[in-house]
C-alpha cells in the first residue's frame, strides 16, 4: 500500500464526481452522486483496513511541492483516520437523504460532493495552509446549500452562517502566518512539536480559539448555529452537525492543544465557565423549543460543550472521551437530523405539536428514534454514554466543579429528549394527518440503519475506535503534561489512574 | 552615451508610437465599422509585439544600470517589464471587447483602439519612469487619453459626465502631484530617484521635502484612487463605457501602484518611516470605505468600483509593508486583480436582455444561474475570488500582503485588514445570493459574444483552484521584478 495515493484518490473521486453531477439530468446525478460517495467509503474501509495501529503516527503520507508557500502535503493519524471515516460514512447517507430535492439536483449534488472532499481535505492536510484553504473553502458549498435548498429564512441563515465563521477565521489566518515565519515551517507534525514563545502562545491561542469557538460552536458565539440548522435542507444538517461542527473539536487537538500547551493551560478557565454555561443554558433552551431541528440544534451546543470540557482535561480519558463524543455526536445528531427529516417529507413541518402518537402508525420508526434518543441521551451500551463518561471522569481529575456542572448536562439532556420524544411518538394520535402517515421504506431503511448498527457498535466495543487514536492521545497527553494545570481534586496519586484502567479492561 | 542602447531599452514604447501614429493617420481614411475592427486587431497585435519585445527584460532579471536609458530618465528593468506585461495584457483584453459594445450603438469609430495604444504608451512610460519627469510626461499622455476615453460614447450623457468630471479631478490631482514634485526637486535639488534618494539618505527628512512627499503621494492616491482620493471613482466607472471601465480599472491602477512603488521605494526609501504611516491609513482607509461604500449599490458597475477600491487598500498593505516580500506580494495581487477585475467586466459586458440591451442594475441579474448558468458561475467565482475566499486564487493575494505585513512585524494592520475583509465579503455574497438564490428575473436573457466568453472562461480559470499550479512560476517572476527596487536586499 505503501505509495500509493489513497488520500488524494479520497479527493480526487468526489470532486470528479461533482463535476459529471452538474453536466448530467437529475437522475443520472443522484446515481453519479451515490456511486461516488459509496467509492468514497469503500477507500475508506481500505484505509481503515491497511491503518497500522501502533505503527507509526503520520500514515499514507503524500508530499508534493506543487505550490509556493505550501505544498500538498497530506498525511493521517488515528484522529484524523477516524474523522475521516465518519466523513466518508455519513456522506452516502446523506445522498440518501435528499431524495425529496426535486429543483437543480445536479448543482445540489456536486454542492454536496465537493463538501466531502473538503472535509477530507481538513483532516488529511499536513501543510498549515493547506488546511486552511480547505477548512475555509467550506463556506462557499455550505453558503450555496442553505441558500438554495433551504427553508423560508435561508438567505438571513446563509450570510449568519457565513459571516460568522468568515470572522472567526480570519484571524487565525494571521496568527498561522506568523506561526510560520517564526518556526519556519508550514509542516504541521513539525509545528506539533515546536515550542513557541510563551508570550506570544497566548495571542496565537486566542486567534485559534476565535475560529475553532465558533465552528465548534461554543456558547455564547453559537447562534448562528441553530439558525443554519433550521433553515438548511435535511441532508445540510447531517453534514452540519455531523462533520462541520467536528473541525472545532479536531482543531483544538490538532493545533490549540500541541502547539500552544501552556496557553491552554492558561486559559482552561476560559474554557471551563464558557463550556459550563453553554451545557446548562443552551439544554434550557432546548427544553423549551417548539421547532424540532431547534432543539437538535441546541442539543448539539450542550454536546459539544462536554467536548470542549474533555479536551482541556489534559488526561487520557478527556482526550479520547471528547474524541468519542464527537463521533458519537456526530452519528447520533445526524441520525436525529435525518429522522426529522422522515417525518418532515411527509407532513412537511418541523412544528413538534403537529405530530404525536406515531409509535401506533410508525412503530418501526418509533423504535430507531428512541434508539438515537437514547444515544443523544448517553443510555450505557449506546455510543453517547462511552464518550460523555470518559470525558467527565477526565475533567473530574482536572475540576470537580465543572464535572458537576457538566454532568447536569447528561439530566437536562436526558430532560428534553425524552420530552421530545414523547410529544412526538407517544400520547394519542391528535392530529389525523400525522396519525395518517406510513411508516419507514426502505430507503429510510437503509438510511437508519446503519447508523443505528455504528451507534451500537461504538457503545458495545468502543475499543476498535480507541485503539487507532490510543498512541495519538498518549502523545498529546505527554506533549501537555508539562503545562498541565493543578486538578483540584486531592486524590491520592495513582489511584485515578488505577481506576481508568480498571474501566478500559471491563469494556473489552 | 550609447543611442543604440537607449533605443534598444525603450523599443516597446517607440513601437507603441510608431504604431499608434501610423494608425492614426490610417483611420483618417477609413471610418466604416470594418476598418475599425482592422485598426483594433491591429492594436491588439502590436501590444502583443511589445509583449514579446518586453518579456525577455523579465526573463533575464535586469536591473540598475544596464537597464538605463537616455542618461538615467528611463529604465527598462525587470520591474517595469512585469508591469507592462500586466498592462499589455489588461489593455488588449479591453480592446478585444470594444467592437460588440460600441457597434451596437453604433459609435465604434477607429480612433477608439488609437487612443488605447496612447494611453498604453503613457502607462509604459509610468512604469518605467526613473524621474520625475519622465513619471510627469507618462503620466499626462495615459490621462489625456483616457479623458477622451472617458467621453467617448458621445450620445450617452452619463459618459460626458464621466469625461468632465475625470478631467476636472485628474487636473486637480495633476497639479497637487506636480506641486510635490516641485517642493520635492526643492529641497533634494534633483529629480532623479536615485539622486533623490542620495540627497534624503541620513538623517531625519527636512520640512519641505515631507511637504513634498506628502503632495507627491497625494496625487498618487488620486491616480490608484485610495482614499481619501477615490469619490471620482465610482461615478467614472459607472458613466464611462464598460469596455473603458474595463481598462480604467485595470491597466492604469497596475501602472499607477507601480509608479507608487518606484517612488516610494527607490526615491523615498530611505525616509520609508515618513511614508509608511500616510500608506498605512490609506490602506486601511480604504478597504473599509470601499467595503462599506459597496454595500448599498444597485449599480454592478459602481459595486466593482467600490471593490477596486477596496482591492487598492489590500495591495498597499504590501506597499506598507515596504520589503521586498511586500513588493512581491503587491505584484502578485496585481496579476490576481487584473485577471478579476477583467473577468468581472467582461461579465457585465455579457448581461444583456432579449434586445442585446446592456444591463447594469444588480437586481436584474436575480436568478442568472438558471438563465445564463456558465456566466453566473464565472461571475460567483469571481466575487468569491475578490472577497478573498479560498480556494479561489484571490485569497492566494491576499495572502502573500498579509503575509509580507506579518514578516515586516505590522501584525496590528494585518489583523486590522483582514477583519475588514470580513465587511467585504457581504456584499461580495449579494451578487452571489442574487444569481442564485433569488427567482429569476427572466431579464438577462441575451445571447453574448463567443469572444466574451473565452475572455471570462480565461480568467476565471486563473482566478479557479487550477491558478495554484502556476504560483510557483508566477511567484518566482515576482520576486525577480520586486528585488529591482531594492539593490541592496
Amino acid at each position: 500500500m505503501a505509495g500509493f495515493p489513497i488520500l488524494s484518490l479520497m479527493l480526487a473521486v468526489p470532486l470528479v464526481a461533482a463535476f459529471i453531477c452538474l453536466v448530467v439530468d437529475a437522475k443520472t446525478a443522484r446515481t453519479v452522486a451515490l456511486a461516488a460517495t459509496l467509492a468514497d467509503l469503500a477507500l475508506g474501509v481500505v484505509l481503515w483496513c491497511q491503518f497500522d495501529i501502533g505503527g507509526a503516527q503520520w500514515q499514507f503520507q503524500e508530499s508534493k511541492p506543487l505550490f509556493a508557500g505550501f505544498s500538498w502535503k497530506l498525511g493521517i493519524d488515528g484522529i484524523a483516520l477516524l474523522l475521516i471515516e465518519l466523513s466518508v460514512f455519513l456522506m452516502p447517507i446523506c445522498i440518501l437523504a435528499s431524495q425529496s430535492i426535486e429543483k437543480r439536483v445536479g448543482e445540489y449534488m456536486a454542492a454536496f460532493l465537493i463538501m466531502e472532499a473538503l472535509m477530507i481535505g481538513v483532516f488529511a492536510a499536513q501543510d498549515l495552509f493547506l488546511f486552511y484553504i480547505f477548512f475555509e473553502a467550506g463556506l462557499i458549498p455550505m453558503y450555496l446549500i442553505i441558500g438554495v435548498w433551504g427553508g423560508v429564512d435561508r438567505i438571513y441563515a446563509s450570510y449568519k452562517f457565513f459571516l460568522y465563521t468568515l470572522l472567526g477565521s480570519v484571524l487565525m489566518l494571521i496568527a498561522m502566518i506568523w506561526m510560520a515565519n517564526d518556526a519556519g515551517t508550514t509542516d504541521i507534525p513539525t509545528l506539533m512539536a515546536y515550542d513557541f514563545p510563551v508570550d506570544a502562545q497566548k495571542w496565537l491561542w486566542l486567534a485559534f480559539f476565535a475560529s475553532f469557538a465558533v465552528k465548534m460552536p461554543m456558547w455564547p458565539v453559537h447562534t448562528w448555529l441553530p439558525d443554519a440548522h433550521v433553515q438548511a435542507p435535511t441532508a445540510g444538517s447531517v453534514i452540519l452537525a455531523g462533520v462541520l461542527l467536528k473541525m472545532g473539536g479536531y482543531g483544538f487537538i490538532r493545533f490549540s492543544l500541541p502547539m500552544f500547551p501552556q496557553a491552554s493551560a492558561d486559559f482552561a478557565w476560559l474554557i471551563y465557565w464558557l463550556s459550563m454555561i453553554a451545557v446548562v443554558v443552551t439544554s434550557l433552551i432546548a427544553l423549551v423549543q417548539h421547532d424540532m431541528k431547534k432543539l437538535i440544534a441546541y442539543s448539539s451546543v450542550a454536546h459539544m460543550a462536554i467536548v470542549t470540557v474533555g479536551l482541556f482535561a489534559f488526561n487520557t480519558q478527556g482526550l479520547e472521551g471528547t474524541m468519542l463524543v464527537m463521533l458519537s455526536h456526530g452519528l447520533v445528531a445526524g441520525a436525529l437530523f435525518l429522522c426529522v427529516g422522515v417525518i418532515y417529507d411527509r407532513l412537511h413541518t418541523r412544528e413538534i405539536d403537529r405530530y404525536g402518537g406515531l409509535s401506533i402508525n410508525m412503530p418501526k420508526y418509533a423504535l430507531f428514534f428512541m434508539l438515537f434518543t437514547m444515544a443523544s441521551v448517553g443510555l450505557p451500551a449506546t455510543s453517547g454514554f462511552v464518550g460523555e463518561f470518559l470525558s467527565l471522569a477526565g475533567i473530574y481529575q482536572q475540576s470537580s466543579l465543572v464535572a458537576f456542572v457538566a454532568g447536569t448536562g447528561v439530566i437536562l439532556g436526558a430532560g428534553y429528549m425524552l420530552y421530545l420524544y414523547r410529544r412526538i411518538c407517544f400520547g394519542d394520535q391528535k392530529n389525523a394527518d400525522a396519525a395518517a402517515m406510513p411508516d419507514l421504506n426502505l430507503r429510510e431503511w437503509a438510511m437508519l440503519a446503519p447508523i443505528a448498527a455504528a451507534v451500537l457498535w461504538m457503545g458495545v466495543y468502543p475499543e476498535s475506535f480507541l485503539a487507532p487514536m490510543r498512541a495519538d492521545i498518549q502523545a498529546l497527553e505527554a506533549r501537555l503534561a508539562s503545562a498541565k494545570p493543578a486538578g483540584d481534586a486531592q486524590l491520592t496519586a495513582g489511584q485515578p489512574a488505577m481506576k481508568t484502567e480498571a474501566h478500559s479492561e471491563g469494556a473489552h | 552615451m550609447d543611442w543604440a542602447q537607449s533605443l534598444r531599452i525603450a523599443a516597446p514604447e517607440e513601437l507603441l508610437s510608431v504604431a499608434g501614429i501610423i494608425l492614426l493617420v490610417a483611420s483618417a481614411w477609413g471610418q466604416t465599422r470594418r476598418d475599425a475592427r482592422a485598426v483594433t486587431w491591429l492594436s491588439v497585435l502590436t501590444l502583443a509585439v511589445a509583449a514579446i519585445m518586453t518579456a525577455p527584460a523579465l526573463w533575464s532579471g535586469v536591473s540598475g544600470a544596464d537597464a538605463l536609458a537616455f542618461s538615467g530618465l528611463f529604465s527598462g528593468d525587470a520591474f517595469a517589464a512585469f508591469a507592462k506585461l500586466l498592462i499589455y495584457a489588461a489593455a488588449g483584453a479591453s480592446l478585444l471587447v470594444a467592437p460588440a459594445f460600441f457597434e451596437k450603438q453604433n459609435a465604434y469609430r477607429p480612433e477608439y483602439p488609437v487612443l488605447v495604444l496612447f494611453a498604453v504608451l503613457g502607462m509604459s512610460m509610468m512604469v518605467s519612469a526613473t524621474n520625475l519627469l519622465t513619471l510627469y510626461v507618462g503620466l499626462e499622455l495615459n490621462s489625456l487619453a483616457a479623458y477622451v476615453l472617458a467621453a467617448f460614447h458621445k450620445p450617452d450623457q452619463r459618459s460626458a459626465e464621466a469625461g468632465l468630471k475625470y478631467f476636472v479631478l485628474g487636473a486637480l490631482a495633476s497639479g497637487i502631484l506636480l506641486f510635490g514634485m516641485s517642493l520635492t526637486y526643492g529641497f533634494t535639488g534633483t529629480i532623479n530617484f536615485a539622486g533623490i534618494a542620495t540627497a534624503l539618505a541620513g538623517g531625519a527628512i527636512s520640512k519641505g521635502a515631507l511637504f513634498g512627499l506628502t503632495f507627491v503621494l497625494a496625487g498618487l492616491a488620486f491616480k490608484i484612487s485610495a482614499v481619501p482620493f477615490h469619490m471620482w471613482t465610482p461615478d467614472v466607472y459607472e458613466g464611462a463605457p464598460t469596455p473603458v471601465t474595463t481598462l480604467f480599472a485595470s491597466a492604469p491602477k497596475v501602472a499607477a501602484l507601480a509608479l507608487t512603488m518606484r517612488v516610494t521605494l527607490e526615491a523615498f526609501g530611505p525616509q520609508a518611516a515618513a511614508w509608511q504611516q500616510i500608506v498605512v491609513f490609506a490602506a486601511l482607509a480604504s478597504i473599509v470605505i470601499g467595503a462599506l461604500g459597496a454595500i448599498g449599490q444597485g449599480n454592478i458597475k459602481r459595486l466593482l468600483a467600490y471593490s477596486s477600491i477596496n482591492n487598492v487598500g489590500f495591495v498597499l498593505i504590501g506597499l506598507a509593508a515596504g520589503t521586498p516580500q511586500g513588493a512581491s506580494a503587491m505584484l502578485f495581487y496585481l496579476t490576481v486583480y487584473v485577471a478579476m477585475t477583467i473577468g468581472g467586466f467582461v461579465a457585465v459586458l455579457m448581461l444583456k436582455d432579449a434586445e442585446g440591451n446592456q444591463i447594469e442594475s444588480i437586481a436584474d441579474m436575480a436568478g442568472l444561474s438558471r438563465t445564463r448558468p456558465l456566466l453566473a458561475a464565472g461571475l460567483a467565482v469571481i466575487m468569491f475570488s475578490l472577497a478573498g475566499i479560498p480556494p479561489m486564487l484571490g485569497f492566494w493575494g491576499k495572502f502573500m500582503v498579509f503575509q509580507a505585513a506579518v514578516q515586516a512585524g505590522m501584525i496590528t494592520l494585518a489583523a486590522l485588514g483582514i477583519a475588514a475583509s470580513v465587511i467585504g465579503a457581504f456584499y461580495y455574497l449579494k451578487v452571489v445570493k442574487v444569481m442564485y438564490f433569488d427567482e429569476p428575473a427572466g431579464k438577462a436573457t441575451g445571447r453574448s459574444d463567443m469572444l466574451h466568453e473565452w475572455l471570462l472562461a480565461t480568467c476565471t480559470l486563473f482566478i479557479s483552484p487550477l491558478g495554484y499550479l502556476i504560483t510557483k512560476c508566477l511567484t518566482a517572476l515576482t520576486v525577480v521584478a520586486a528585488g529591482v527596487l531594492f539593490p541592496g536586499a
